[in-house]
């Protein structure tokens, strides 16, 4: 014996809805199959006015046609794109003093802080590792900042095609 | 090789192909049995909104049975949850259920500030109810779309994503992304929004009353629609419950239960909404449902934005959060369903052991119940309204 399926149903609408009842037999009035058939094509014809107004009144639209619009386009000031080093306005230095929060509070170990020594024997930032393919770019950095020395930068498309393109050293790139 | 020789997870030769199907699903190869064959569906098929894999039963073109096959994309989250603070679990929140993403983060916030006795700002109550209800429209709108694209019309997906993109732009302007937003913190939300927060969700609720219109014009009173849906997947209200669903598949049900009502948190006990109920069941039940729901989160973002106060958005900001040991827990619904978070601290800054209660994954476990008996096609719409997000059943 064939396996029957368990509730085969048939297609249709409910028979409280107008004509149907799910023992897979259609009952169907002349009346109500004339009313389905109306009421059907109406549907559709005013779906498809909803097309034609938005075709002859095209500044309702709100998308943007992005990929010429590259150039111009502006993100918002709190995108957040990959991780920068904010400069000092004066000197070019950077701000950041290598405390290494940052680095504590990312969860997926993107930044590395290296510190080196300078002439007073102070510590300063040496290097600052930034590995973009291990970014999550959740912010986090950014607000475990209490000198406000690193921010997300506007710059977006930042796919590479090699992974290695993405271990970036924002501080001490060696020449 | 034969089906005798099925290894961990059974494995059936179709055809000459080794075929990997779940354990106890097989075939009644003896006489009269052998028109049933399997159909494997996904996981990249394009109505399975992602990448769920589903094991087919078939005789012909009616499915006899579906078993889904979990974890293609599994990335242990709860284990990593293990070795993260619970500061950084919040982002691990977003890749739950992505379309839900504010959502996720409150759920995770609740807990801690349940925990460690956070209190929240008055301002940063507001931003939570309005964020999360502009998010449960903006998801529902890309389920919109893609409901009617899976059911083959494309027109329907651009429409959907016409409106979900202006409530992007308030999210991207207020937080910096668009979908894994990371914005809730314990107490509050890491930045203040924006001047133009509230003229744009002004617009945006504007805008949707009319686009709302629009919709059922194109898609709900579609005649193709109505045969696609009526009466395919009817899942009972106990069925529903007994699988443990929730969100618009329980309330498509006729079962009024809602997070938000029957446990209120945040400030939602302060704001009127009706919670929407289908009297069937099936998939069109389901659809009314989410798009009543969408009508229903404007009156609650219009009713805030009305009375939103000033005043600081965030309270006391902790160096590091440690819960007291114990266990917490609380629930919010997401655009889903119940999305609960279960804690279990030890006293330090990491969890010992974190564990989501994700609604797609209840909601998953009811898919054999409705599309058993229904032809394939009918699977799609099933799956649409289901309205399961992948990565929140794998996590």
């Amino acid at each position: 014996m064939k396996t029957q399926a368990k509730n085969i149903q048939g297609r249709g609408y409910p028979v409280e809805r107008g004509g149907f009842v799910p023992d897979g037999q259609v009952h169907w009035s002349l009346a109500g199959y004339l009313t389905h058939l109306v009421n059907g094509c109406l549907s559709l014809v005013k779906g498809m006015g909803l097309t034609f107004g938005y075709f002859s009144h095209p500044g309702r639209i709100i998308t943007q046609q992005y990929p010429e619009n590259r150039e111009t386009l502006v993100m918002f000031p709190r995108f957040r794109g990959r991780l920068a080093l904010v400069m000092d306005e004066a000197g070019g230095a950077p701000l950041c003093t290598a405390c290494g929060m940052c680095e504590k509070a990312c969860p997926n170990g993107s930044i590395s802080v290296l510190t080196r020594r300078d002439s007073g024997n102070r510590k300063v930032l040496g290097r600052y590792l930034y590995r973009f393919s291990q970014c999550t770019l959740c912010n986090l950095c950014v607000e475990s900042c209490v000198f406000g020395a690193i921010r997300m930068a506007q710059d977006f498309e930042l796919a590479a095609y090699d992974s290695s393109d993405l271990q970036l050293v924002l501080y001490g790139k060696e020449e | 090789m034969t089906e005798q020789q099925a290894g961990l997870a059974g494995d059936i030769m179709e055809n000459g192909v080794a075929m990997t199907v779940p354990p106890g699903f097989s075939i009644d190869r003896r006489e009269g049995h052998t028109d049933e064959y399997f159909l494997n569906m996904g996981p990249q098929h394009p109505s399975t909104h992602g990448v769920l894999r589903l094991m087919l039963r078939m005789d012909g073109e009616n499915v006899l049975e579906v078993v889904p096959h979990l974890g293609y994309i599994h990335r242990g989250l709860e284990k990593i949850g293990e070795n993260q603070t619970y500061l950084q679990n919040i982002h691990l929140t977003d890749r739950l259920d992505y379309l839900s993403s504010h959502i996720n983060n409150l759920a995770l916030c609740l807990a801690i500030e349940k925990a460690m006795g956070i209190g929240v700002p008055e301002r940063a109550e507001y931003i939570r109810v309005m964020v999360c209800e502009l998010q449960r429209i903006q998801s529902h709108l890309l389920w919109w779309g893609v409901l009617g694209m899976d059911l083959g019309a494309i027109t329907s997906f651009l429409y959907g994503f016409k409106e979900r993109e202006l409530i992007t732009d308030i999210f991207e302007e207020m937080c910096g992304a668009r979908l894994t937003m990371n914005f809730f913190r314990p107490g509050g939300s890491f930045a203040d929004v924006p001047d133009t927060f509230i003229p744009r969700v002004r617009a945006v609720v504007e805008r949707m009353k009319s686009a709302i219109d629009e919709y059922d014009t194109l898609l709900t009173n579609n005649v193709i629609m109505h045969l696609r849906t009526k009466g395919i997947g009817v899942l009972a209200a106990e069925t529903a419950l007994a699988h443990g669903c929730s969100g618009p598949v329980l309330r498509g049900s006729g079962v009024a239960f809602d997070v938000r009502r029957s446990d209120p948190y945040s400030i939602y006990d302060r704001f009127s909404f009706d919670i929407p109920v289908g009297t069937v069941g099936d998939c069109f039940d389901r659809y009314k449902v989410r798009m009543e729901e969408m009508r229903q989160s404007l009156r609650i973002i219009e009713e805030a934005a009305a009375s939103f106060p000033g005043g600081p958005y965030r309270s006391k900001k902790y160096a590091t959060y440690n819960l007291p040991a114990g266990s917490y827990y609380s629930q919010v619904e997401t655009a889903r369903g119940l999305l609960g978070v279960y804690i279990e601290a030890d006293g330090g800054p990491k969890p010992y052991r974190i564990k989501y209660r994700s609604p797609s994954f209840a909601n998953l476990s009811a898919l054999n119940d409705l599309a058993a008996g229904h032809k394939l096609a009918d699977l799609v719409p099933i799956i649409a309204t289901l309205d399961v997000l992948i990565p929140d059943i794998d996590r």
